[in-house]
C-alpha cells in the first residue's frame, strides 16, 4: 500500500513541479516499476532520478533545473511508444529519451530521428547504432552487446592463458529466445571461426522459468563455459537448474542483464561463485554517499528499499544520469550556458561527450564507469567492460582493469550493419568530416 | 538410453509442477463451470503474500496459514462482489470477468508488497540426489521429488473430497446447473467461497514451490500458460487428469526440445505443448478424463 501511496504522491508532485517552471530542462521517463521486469526498471530509473535530484539539489546544470515525468510502460513495446508520444511535447519538449527496453527502442527508432530527440540505449538495443553517420539520434553509450560479447571472449581467453588456448574448447551460448538473445550471434560465430572453439547455441523460450531440457543438453555436451544471455526470471532459473544438474556455477559467465542482485539472490547458494559482465565496478563511491546525504537526507530519494542504493541497477541508473547531465552540460557549452537546450542541441552534446577520469573524479565516481568519449562516428564511446563475481552476499570486481575486446573487428561489423540499415531505409549517411 | 531416461524423468517431474497450477483451474471449472483465467495471478498473489509476511519477520510456518486466511478473504470478496451478481450468466461472461480479475489481482499484489524479486527458502535442497548420480549417473533433484510427493498428496486429498464428501457432491451439482442446485437447497454462495478458497490453497502451494525454485516474482503468473495445454489434455473437470496431463506435457516438451529442437533452431518447448494439445483436441475434445458432453437436440 505504501508503494501505491508513494506513486500517487510522486505523480502529484511531479505534475505540480512540471507545471510550475517552463524554463526547466525536461526529460521524459518511459519507465517500468511494475510487471515482470520491475526489478530492473525500478532500480535503473530510481538511480537516474536520484542523480537528477542531486544535480537539482546542487543548483542544476549552470542553474537550469531538471524536471522529469514518468510513464509506466510495463516493458511493453506498444505502451512504450504511447508513453513516448504522450510525453515528447510536454514541458517545452523532451531533451532526450531512454526507454531501457530493446522493444520500445526499436519502436521509436525512426520517430526520435523525425522528432529530433536523442535516444540513449545504455547497454542494449541495436549494436550497429554506434555508427552515428546512419543513426544520428541513437546513442548505445558505453558498451554495446557486440563489444560486450567480444569482451566476454577476451576474458575467457585470458582465463585460459591466452585467446589461442580457446582452440578446441566448447562454449555454450544459452540465450533468451528473442532479438536480445540473438544479438551477439555474429560476434560469437566470428570468434568461434577465428579461434577454433566449438559454439553451441541453446535457446530458452520466454520467460525462461523452465530450463531443464537446456541444462540436460549442457550436461551432456560438457562445455568448458556457458555464456548466460538472460533477462528477468531466466537468470535465477538458469543458476538453480545448473545446480540441479551438477554444472559448476563458476563456469557460467553472464551478460550484464544477468548480473544484478535480483538475478542472484533468489538463486541462493546456487549463485555463489557465478560471474557476469558489467559496465559498473561494484563498490561504494563518494557520489553515492552524496546522494544518500543530500537526496535521501532531504527525504527526496526515489528508492523505496534503501538497501538497493548502490546496487547494480541503481548504479546503472546513476551512470545514465551522469551521461545525460554531461551531454546537456556539453550542449550548454556550445549553445549557451544556463539556457534550456533543445533535443537537437542535446544530441550534439551526446555526440561530443568527454567524460574522462578527471571528470569522473570530480563527480565522485572515479572507477564507477569507464571513461566515455563519443564522436560523430562512434556513438558508443567506450567499449570497455568488467567482470564481477557474486560471493554469496555481494558482487566483487574480478578484473582490476577494464576489458576491451577486438574493437577493430566489432567496428567493421557495426559499419556493415549500419550500411545495410541505411540501404534498407534509404538513409544517406552523414559526412562526419563536416560535423562541427 | 541413460540420457533419454534422464530427459524423460526430468520432464515428468517438471510436468508435476505444471499440474500444481492446472489443479486450481480444474477445481473452479469443475465446481462452478467458470474457466478462471486469474489462477496464475492467484499463484503470484499467494506466494508474494506468504513471502511478504515472512519478510516482515513472521516465521514461514506462520506466514503460510496467514496467507491461507488472506486467500479465503479474497475468495469471499470475489464471490460477493464479482460472482454473486452474475449468477446464471453465460460462461463467456464469467470468463471475461476472470480476465479482469487477473489484472486486478496482479496490481493488488504489487501495490501491497512491491514489485521486487524475493527469495523464498523452504529448507529443501535443490541439488541432485547423490545416490542416483553415483549409481545411475542420473541427476534428479530432491526438491523435484518432494514437489512430486506434495502433488500426489494434494491430488489424492482433492479426489477424496470431491467423491466422498457432501460438500464435494454439492460442488459437482452446482457445476452441472446453478439454478437446479439452488432449487434443491444447495447454498450457491457458500459453495463458491469454498471452491475459490480451495483453489486459493492450491495456488498457494503451487506458488510456494515455484517461488522456492525461481524466486517469488511476477513471472510466476506465466506458469499458468503452461497449465493450459495440461488442461486440454487432462480434461477441465478431472483432478487426476490434471496430473496425467501434466506428466504428458512435461515429458513430451522436454523430449521434443532435446531431440527435435536442434533441427528447428531450438526453443520449441514454449509452443510444442500447444501443438500437442491442439492435435489432441481434434481427436478427443473433452480431454483424457474430461466428462463427455452429450446434448439432446
Amino acid at each position: 500500500m505504501k508503494v501505491a501511496l508513494k506513486t500517487l504522491l510522486t505523480v502529484a508532485v511531479l505534475t505540480a513541479g512540471s507545471a510550475a517552471l517552463a524554463e526547466d530542462q525536461f526529460i521524459p521517463l518511459p519507465s517500468y516499476r511494475v510487471g515482470p521486469y520491475a526489478a530492473g526498471g525500478s532500480g535503473f530509473f530510481g538511480g537516474a532520478v536520484d542523480y537528477m535530484s542531486l544535480v537539482n539539489a546542487n543548483g542544476g546544470i549552470n542553474g537550469v533545473k531538471l524536471i522529469w515525468e514518468e510513464c509506466e510502460t510495463e516493458y511493453n513495446a506498444s505502451r512504450g511508444v504511447e508513453c513516448y508520444e504522450r510525453l515528447k511535447s510536454k514541458n517545452g519538449g523532451a531533451s532526450m529519451v531512454e526507454p531501457l527496453s530493446t522493444g520500445i527502442a526499436y519502436g521509436i527508432l525512426d520517430r526520435v530521428a523525425q522528432d529530433k530527440i536523442p535516444m540513449t540505449t545504455l547497454g542494449y538495443g541495436r549494436s550497429d547504432a554506434a555508427d552515428g553517420r546512419v543513426f544520428p539520434y541513437v546513442f548505445p553509450l558505453i558498451t554495446s552487446y557486440w563489444d560486450q560479447a567480444a569482451g566476454m571472449i577476451k576474458y575467457l581467453g585470458e582465463k585460459e592463458g591466452g585467446l589461442a588456448k580457446l582452440k578446441g574448447k566448447k562454449i555454450v551460448h544459452l540465450y533468451h529466445d528473442s532479438a536480445f538473445g540473438k544479438e551477439p550471434f555474429p560476434v560469437f560465430e566470428a570468434y568461434a571461426k577465428e579461434l577454433g572453439f566449438e559454439l553451441i547455441k541453446l535457446a530458452v523460450p520466454h520467460p525462461g522459468n523452465e530450463q531443464q531440457s537446456q541444462w540436460l543438453q549442457i550436461r551432456q555436451a560438457k562445455p568448458d563455459y556457458v555464456i548466460l544471455w538472460g533477462w528477468g526470471v531466466m537468470n535465477p532459473t538458469a543458476l538453480k537448474t545448473a545446480q540441479r544438474n551438477g554444472y559448476p556455477t563458476s563456469k557460467i559467465l553472464g551478460v550484464w542483464w544477468s548480473g544484478s542482485e535480483e538475478d542472484v539472490i533468489p538463486a541462493g547458494d546456487a549463485a555463489k561463485g557465478y560471474s557476469s559482465m558489467t559496465f559498473n565496478t561494484p563498490g561504494n563511491y563518494p557520489l553515492l554517499d552524496e546522494i544518500k546525504k543530500k537526496v535521501y537526507g532531504a527525504g527526496k530519494g526515489n528508492m523505496e528499499d534503501k538497501s538497493r542504493i548502490g546496487s547494480t541497477y541503481h548504479m546503472r541508473g546513476v551512470t545514465a544520469g551522469i551521461l545525460w547531465v554531461e551531454a546537456i552540460r556539453k550542449a550548454q557549452e556550445k549553445f549557451g550556458k544556463g539556457k534550456v537546450m533543445t533535443g537537437e542541441q542535446v544530441r550534439w552534446g551526446f555526440e561530443n561527450l568527454n567524460v574522462d577520469e578527471a571528470k569522473l573524479k570530480a563527480l565522485g565516481a572515479l572507477g564507477m564507469l569507464p571513461p566515455v568519449k563519443t564522436t560523430c562516428l562512434d556513438h558508443e564511446g567506450s567499449g570497455a567492460v568488467k567482470v564481477q563475481q557474486w560471493d554469496g552476499s555481494k558482487w566483487k570486481s574480478i578484473t582490476p582493469n577494464w576489458v576491451v575486446g577486438d574493437r577493430a573487428m566489432i567496428r567493421k561489423m557495426v559499419e556493415e550493419g549500419a550500411a545495410k540499415y541505411a540501404t534498407e531505409k534509404k538513409i544517406t549517411p552523414r559526412d562526419c568530416s563536416k560535423e562541427g | 538410453m541413460q540420457f533419454f531416461l534422464e530427459v524423460l524423468l526430468g520432464g515428468l517431474l517438471t510436468g508435476i509442477m505444471y499440474s500444481m497450477v492446472a489443479l486450481g483451474f480444474v477445481l473452479i471449472y469443475k465446481a462452478s463451470g467458470v474457466f478462471n483465467f486469474a489462477q496464475g495471478a492467484m499463484v503470484f498473489f499467494a506466494a508474494l503474500t506468504a513471502v511478504g509476511l515472512h519478510d516482515l519477520g513472521l516465521s514461514l510456518w506462520l506466514a503460510i496459514p496467514l496467507t491461507m486466511l488472506v486467500m479465503i478473504v479474497l475468495a469471499m470478496a470475489i464471490e460477493k462482489i464479482v460472482l454473486r451478481p452474475l449468477v446464471n450468466q453465460p460462461e463467456i461472461t464469467l470468463f471475461m470477468v476472470t480476465i479482469g480479475l487477473t489484472f486486478f489481482i496482479e496490481g493488488l499484489a504489487q501495490a501491497i508488497w512491491g514489485a521486487s524479486v524475493r527469495k523464498l527458502e523452504m529448507g529443501i535442497d535443490d541439488v541432485p540426489l547423490e545416490y542416483l548420480l553415483d549409481t545411475l549417473g542420473i541427476a534428479i533433484s530432491q526438491f523435484d521429488l518432494v514437489a512430486a510427493g506434495i502433488a500426489f498428496v494434494l491430488v489424492a486429498g482433492l479426489a477424496m473430497f470431491f467423491s466422498k464428501t457432501k460438500v464435494g457432491r454439492a460442488l459437482r451439482a452446482v457445476a452441472d446447473d446453478h439454478q437446479a442446485a439452488l432449487s434443491i437447497g444447495i447454498p450457491l454462495q457458500q459453495i463458491w467461497v469454498i471452491v475459490w478458497g480451495v483453489a486459493g490453497f492450491v495456488a498457494l502451494v503451487a506458488g510456494l514451490l515455484w517461488g522456492a525454485r525461481n524466486g517469488v516474482q511476477f513471472a510466476l503468473t506465466f506458469v499458468a500458460l503452461k497449465a493450459l495445454p495440461v488442461l486440454i489434455l487432462g480434461g477441465f473437470t478431472s483432478v487426476p487428469g490434471a496430473i496425467v496431463g501434466g506428466l504428458i506435457i512435461g515429458a513430451s516438451e522436454k523430449i521434443a526440445e532435446v531431440y527435435l529442437g536442434p533441427y528447428v533452431g531450438g526453443g520449441i518447448e514454449g509452443w510444442f505443448p500447444y501443438v500437442l494439445a491442439l492435435l489432441f483436441l481434434l481427436a478427443r475434445p473433452e480431454g483424457l478424463f474430461g466428462e463427455k458432453i452429450i446434448r439432446r437436440i
